[in-house]
């Protein structure tokens, strides 16, 4: 206990508990509309689910976070105008399974930065992008570009097709006919003209908006049966769908569930987005891009962004439990694993946490008519599989970092969600030299079905992998390495989704399944608003202007 | 920039005085140490911070060249000359970071580099490096920037590269890496076509089969095209692969007048006719001369009595002079002719000559890319001369020339009376051992491409493209088919002419004009057709009169063409066409009779071709545009009217003496010299006054008839 260092003042606006990244970007955008902010995190690292970790972190990592390592909180006695509620654990991996085949080709545990909820990766132009540079963000971070995207075919030669997702590309593509270029090249258009018309609509009468490319009703219908009404062929629907705006679950199955419908609107919006990413930057070949170093780079930067505006950081620092207001039966404050009490009009908290329901705050509960005993489980809307992989070998021989989408239907019949690999390579400073880390995630309802998934995926990558191995080995005769198994080293885990919530105290989103940051900003955002009504969530500074400018 | 609208000179700030005052400073320091010759290095650093400022101030760029000859000269060690050297480039690459595209900075790098000689030539392409990543990654003007900024650095780095021997193939691939980057880059296709002309022109290594060669780079410009249909700098590069894949290298002789195996009758009068011969293998001359007309495939130099020989009873055929028939003046032409003379004497009737030509058995003609005639040919006719009927002239009077349509008439003996004349390309090809060059691959790649483009025909590039492929087809048919082909594409192609000239007003001249020559191909590329425009002209009750006039009035012809399937015309029809010139009219010698009425025709200059027309009897110009714009823009496409004067050698000041104003209408002066017109109509040009009409009845004193009034 003598450990624990004694904060000072005690009492501030808003207490963060967690630096995830929504935590992060909540505090980091608190301490720029001027609030006091206090962040703890009772790890020893930034990100908590968001993290980057070295290989034997990552491991204890997901095995104290999972189902079976249910940790007892210390249970300290009440105050005397207070009522402690004790924070509970919430352990949102399951079904881990490391498997260590090869370790001695690893070398040292730290020279990775395995990535907790890979794959993600940033759109150039991702509104993401924006608060970083808005925040300051950028100052403490770097991306690279990814260098290519391919799309996954069960059947064909070659199965992994690059994804013509620009003009260049179209032109370039060797696998679309003359004809599917020009079919796809003039839905882009069509698509830009109506990006444009909405840029126009914004400044100008109603006249203008009814000459519009692309009306009203097609925009609320789903997008596939838009792509189908402007005549193209399955193979392109299925790569503007799966591959540009990265849908997550089947979008020709009819009895997909309504919100997993994309509607034209939003398809538009994310192939909007893909092509304002083209081209933004300097470093990017293409229109996605990674932080060296890996993700968790982004919640440290977020964190270094709130420091800079005065907030208090705190890590190694466990809570214990909420207290609670005895007559108001209203948040006050957080007891400390010091022991120290600490208050603040707010707390922000991550998912990792619970609050258990006691009597007192359950009581404001009833009144709301919902049941105690439901609320713990009802957070979880979905599952996401997750797997990362270590391998020797590029997928790609020249290329290191690349995506790889098996969208539905690619890898067998059943599959009903699109899978999506990440391999990235010693460039991004996330492994040694000469090997490459795979990450590979799905959306799925059931455990088993999300690990089948994943199973499916990492043989079909294995299954090029040697094919690589096989043509390099024949080339290097000198290489005498014996026929070992691609992967040197994997973990597979399937991870809790919950979405943020704001009643009495904020609780943050966990990582999503979705490629990039855009739902969780969203939510994040949305919290913000929820806690601060009246402020700007990133105000427009001079500041940002220029740091734009100098890029 | 283009697209960026100039900005409105803002009122001057002091920083910007001062700015001025300083430059003004600098600049006349510059021009007093060029003057006094002062090249210290307090000198120098002055005129740097000059040109670093304003790097278009050419005087200081050559201030700093003499500069660095003086230093040089006085310079005694390695190192100095490095520095100075080092000093100048320096200078220049500040210089270019205010101005990326300054030439005189750019001249003088390379001047630099010169001297240099080729020591650290990795830096330079170090720099190039730089200045392409500059210029293709600025995100919001990259269009703009790269496709403007990317001839300039090519020729620069094309001058490094040559310094250091880049071979051109290292060229071809960095063109290709720009098209891949964004094949919106008409100088990446461009600098494409010239490499590729070269390597295959010299059968480099990988480039010897011009076929694969073509074959991939119109997959690749396909990509292109089809990619974005809209983006134009794909369309020129495809129009230069079909020219590559149609064109013949070596010109070839395709049409003569007489042609092989006719039966020439030249009578000396106008009225001569008889009934048992065709009309059209007679040729009525006043003198006792006759043409003979070569026309090939494309404009070529060097036809002469060395590289052709003509054995005719009466002329030396040293003695030969062969002409151009172009109104410019390369020496270059489709069409040559010279001129057999029977001697003066009385009675040839009824004996006929034989004349004998051979073509292109010593090398010599060439043609304007270096090719020379490949096929050797020999042809042969006979000439009879019909002499004077003493009866025949007096009875019957030259009698004007009227085009109305009830003077011409039509009937089946025409088309019998033609066989020997129309499609005397046919006559040709039988007699030489003419080598079909359309291989089998340029037919199939035709073929494939025509597929191809059908499906893009619902756009301009795919319209145009088919169009340009069709006629490709068409021709390449005919080159590969012995017999005759029926080209079959015509109504197909001048559907898409006609679609594009209303999907595309802003080009519809050009359609247009392609429109035209379609047209004037299918109108004479076979009997029947041509059959159809020819007629009568006379009462056609009357035996004594019996002339074929081609009639390709009111068609909406703007372009003529394809003279070489009517050489032999003498009475021609151009009226209520769209016509504004008529080059390569020259060509037909025979003409003697011309129609060009209601045509757009809009000065005489734009008529220079008639002048060489040395038949030409009837002319008929009535209702065209001649002297309605004040200023002739023709003037500019013809040659300049000062190369008439001077070839002529015509003495203006004679006209002025017989108070003509040869100042206002030199244009009609010129025109008429050479002329022997006897009729002529002008009537319905805004230049057709009564003093005009005066004008010209002093300046051609032939003149019988003017706007149909006898004159006397």
């Amino acid at each position: 206990m003598a450990d624990y260092p004694s904060i000072d003042p005690s009492s501030f606006d808003l207490i963060v508990i967690g630096t995830g990244l929504p935590e992060s970007i909540l505090a980091s955008a608190s301490a720029t509309a001027g609030k006091t902010v206090l962040h703890l995190d009772p790890n020893s690292f930034y990100g908590n689910h968001f993290s980057s970790l070295p290989l034997d972190h990552f491991s204890s990592f997901l095995q104290s976070h999972s189902h079976c390592h249910s940790q007892q909180p210390n249970i300290s006695p009440p105050t005397s105008s207070s009522n402690c509620l004790h924070l509970k654990h919430n352990n949102l991996f399951s079904h881990v399974h490391i498997s260590n085949p090869h370790s001695e080709y690893l070398g040292p545990s730290n020279k990775f930065s395995l990535d907790l909820s890979g794959p993600k990766l940033l759109f150039c132009a991702d509104p993401m992008v924006n608060i970083m540079l808005k925040s300051g963000a950028t100052y403490h971070i770097e991306f690279k570009g990814v260098d290519a995207t391919y799309v996954y075919r069960g059947d064909g030669d070659d199965k992994l097709m690059t994804v013509p997702d620009s003009r260049s590309a179209i032109f370039k593509s060797s696998v679309l006919t003359l004809k599917e270029k020009r079919q796809l090249m003039s839905f882009f258009k069509t698509v830009q003209e109506h990006i444009l018309e909405l840029e126009a609509a914004l400044t100008s009468n109603e006249e203008m908006r009814r000459a519009r490319t692309i009306s009203d009703e097609e925009l609320e219908c789903p997008f596939i049966d838009f792509l189908t009404t402007k005549g193209l062929p399955s193979n392109i629907k299925s790569i503007i769908l799966y591959a540009i705006a990265m849908a997550d679950y089947d979008q020709e199955t009819p009895l997909l569930r309504k919100d997993f419908v994309i509607k034209t609107k939003d398809g538009i919006k994310s192939l909007a987005l893909h092509n304002m990413s083209l081209g933004r930057f300097v470093n990017a070949s293409g229109a996605l891009i990674y932080p060296i170093y890996g993700q968790g780079e982004l919640s440290q930067a977020f964190c270094r962004c709130a420091a800079v505006k005065g907030a208090l950081y705190v890590l190694r620092m466990p809570v214990t439990a909420l207290l609670i207001d005895k007559e108001s039966n209203c948040y006050k404050g957080v007891r400390l694993a010091s022991g120290q009490e600490l208050f603040s009009h707010h707390l922000v908290m991550s998912p990792s946490f619970t609050v258990p329901l006691s009597s007192t705050i359950s009581s404001i509960r009833d009144v709301q008519g919902d049941s105690s005993e439901s609320s713990s489980r009802s957070d979880v809307e979905g599952l996401v599989a997750r797997a990362v992989c270590i391998t020797r070998v590029s997928i790609k021989p020249d290329l290191s970092n690349l995506l790889i989408i098996f969208p539905p239907r690619s890898l067998y019949p059943e599959q009903m969600t699109s899978v999506r690999a990440l391999q990235l390579g010693s460039g991004l400073a996330v492994c040694p030299p000469g090997l490459f880390v795979l990450y590979i995630s799905t959306m799925c309802d059931a455990v088993a079905q999300g690990k089948e998934l994943l199973h499916a995926a990492m043989n079909a990558l294995a299954h090029l992998l040697s094919r690589k191995h096989e043509s390099s080995t024949t080339m290097e005769s000198d290489c005498v390495e014996e026929d070992g198994p691609n992967f040197l080293w994997s973990a597979i885990y399937v991870q809790e989704l919950r979405k943020g919530s704001s009643e009495i105290i904020v609780s943050c989103p966990t990582p999503d399944g979705r490629l990039d940051y855009r739902d969780m900003l969203d939510s994040t955002i949305k919290l913000f608003h929820e806690m601060y009504a009246e402020v700007e969530f990133f105000p427009e500074t001079e500041d940002a202007e220029n740091a734009e400018n100098d890029e | 920039m283009h697209g960026v609208p100039r900005q409105l000179a803002k009122p001057k700030d002091e920083a910007s005085i001062a700015k001025s005052s300083n430059l003004r400073s600098l600049q006349s320091q510059l021009l007093d140490n060029h003057h006094n010759k002062i090249y210290t290095k307090e000198a120098l650093e002055s005129s740097s911070k000059l040109l670093e400022t304003n790097p278009e101030l050419y005087t200081a760029w050559n201030y700093r060249k003499l500069a660095v000859e003086h230093n040089l000269g006085i310079a005694t060690d390695q190192d100095s000359i490095k520095s100075i050297l080092d000093e100048e480039l320096r200078v220049v690459e500040s210089a270019l970071r205010a101005n990326f595209k300054s030439y005189g900075a750019w001249h003088h790098r390379k001047w630099i580099l010169k001297k240099k000689e080729c020591s650290s030539l990795d830096r330079e392409f170090k720099l190039l490096d730089k200045l392409f990543k500059v210029d293709s990654r600025n995100f919001h003007a990259w269009k703009y920037r790269s496709s403007e900024s990317y001839s300039y650095l090519r020729y620069f780095s094309r001058f490094v590269a040559e310094l250091n021997n880049v071979p051109e193939e290292e060229e071809l691939k960095h063109t290709q890496c720009m098209i891949d980057m964004n094949f919106s880059n008409y100088s990446a296709w461009h600098n494409r076509s010239a490499i590729l002309s070269h390597l295959v022109g010299q059968k480099a290594h990988g480039f010897i089969s011009k076929e694969e060669v073509l074959t991939d780079e119109f997959e690749l410009v396909h990509n292109a095209i089809f990619t974005d249909t809209d983006d134009q700098s794909g369309w020129f590069y495809h129009h230069w692969l079909l020219d590559q894949t149609v064109a013949q290298d070596a010109p070839v002789l395709v049409s003569s007048w007489p042609i092989h195996s006719s039966e020439l009758i030249v009578s000396l009068s106008r009225n001569f006719y008889d009934p048992l011969l065709s009309p059209s293998t007679i040729f009525c001359s006043d003198a006792q001369t006759f043409p003979l007309i070569l026309y090939f495939s494309q404009a070529v130099e060097g036809v002469s009595s060395c590289t052709v020989s003509v054995e005719f009873t009466f002329c030396n055929n040293d003695d030969l002079i062969w002409r151009p028939l172009s109104s410019n003046k390369s020496g270059k032409s489709k069409a040559w002719a010279t001129y057999l003379n029977f001697p003066n004497r009385e009675h040839h009737s009824l004996k006929v000559y034989p004349v004998e030509v051979s073509v292109g058995h010593s090398p010599g003609i060439i043609s304007s890319s270096g090719f020379n005639c490949s096929f050797p040919l020999d042809f042969a006719f006979t000439v009879g001369l019909q002499s004077i009927d003493q009866n025949v002239a007096e009875g019957a009077e030259t009698k004007m020339m009227v085009w109305e349509n009830n003077h011409f008439y039509t009937n089946e003996s025409l088309l019998h009376d033609f066989r020997p004349t129309i499609l005397s390309l046919d006559r040709l090809k039988i007699t030489k051992d003419y080598e079909p060059t359309a291989s089998k691959w340029h037919l199939e790649t035709l073929t494939s491409l025509i597929d191809l483009f059908r499906d893009l025909s619902d756009c301009k590039i795919g319209k145009l493209t088919l169009a340009r492929l069709l006629t490709a087809h068409d021709v390449m048919m005919s080159y590969t088919t012995n017999s005759v082909y029926k080209k079959v594409n015509f109504d197909e192609i001048l559907g898409l002419f006609s679609d594009l000239m209303i999907l595309d007003p802003p080009h519809s001249r050009y359609y247009k004009d392609q429109h035209s020559l379609v047209l004037m191909e299918q109108v004479t590329s076979n009997r029947e057709s041509l059959a159809k425009h020819c007629w009568y002209y006379g009462d056609s009750t009357s035996d004594l009169q019996k002339f074929v006039c081609l009639r390709l009035n009111e068609l909406s012809i703007s372009r003529l063409g394809f003279y070489e399937h009517i050489l032999w015309v003498q009475m021609l029809d151009l009226s209520h066409n769209e016509l504004q010139s008529v080059e390569g009219l020259e060509s037909l010698q025979l003409l003697s009779c011309l129609n060009l009425s209601h045509n757009k025709l809009s000065s005489f200059t734009a008529l220079e071709p008639l002048k060489q027309l040395k038949s030409l009897k009837a002319l008929d110009l009535s209702y065209n545009e001649i002297g309605k714009h004040s200023i002739d823009t023709t003037r500019y496409l013809c040659s300049s009217p000062l190369s008439h004067s001077l070839e002529d050698g015509c003495n203006i000041g004679d006209y002025a003496n017989e108070g003509i104003e040869v100042f206002d209408y030199w244009e009609t002066v010129l025109f008429s010299k050479g002329l022997q017109l006897i009729q002529l109509d002008i009537v319905g040009n805004k230049v057709s006054d009564e003093k005009f009409r005066a004008l010209l009845l002093k300046l051609l004193s032939s003149l019988k008839w003017l706007d149909g009034k006898s004159v006397n």
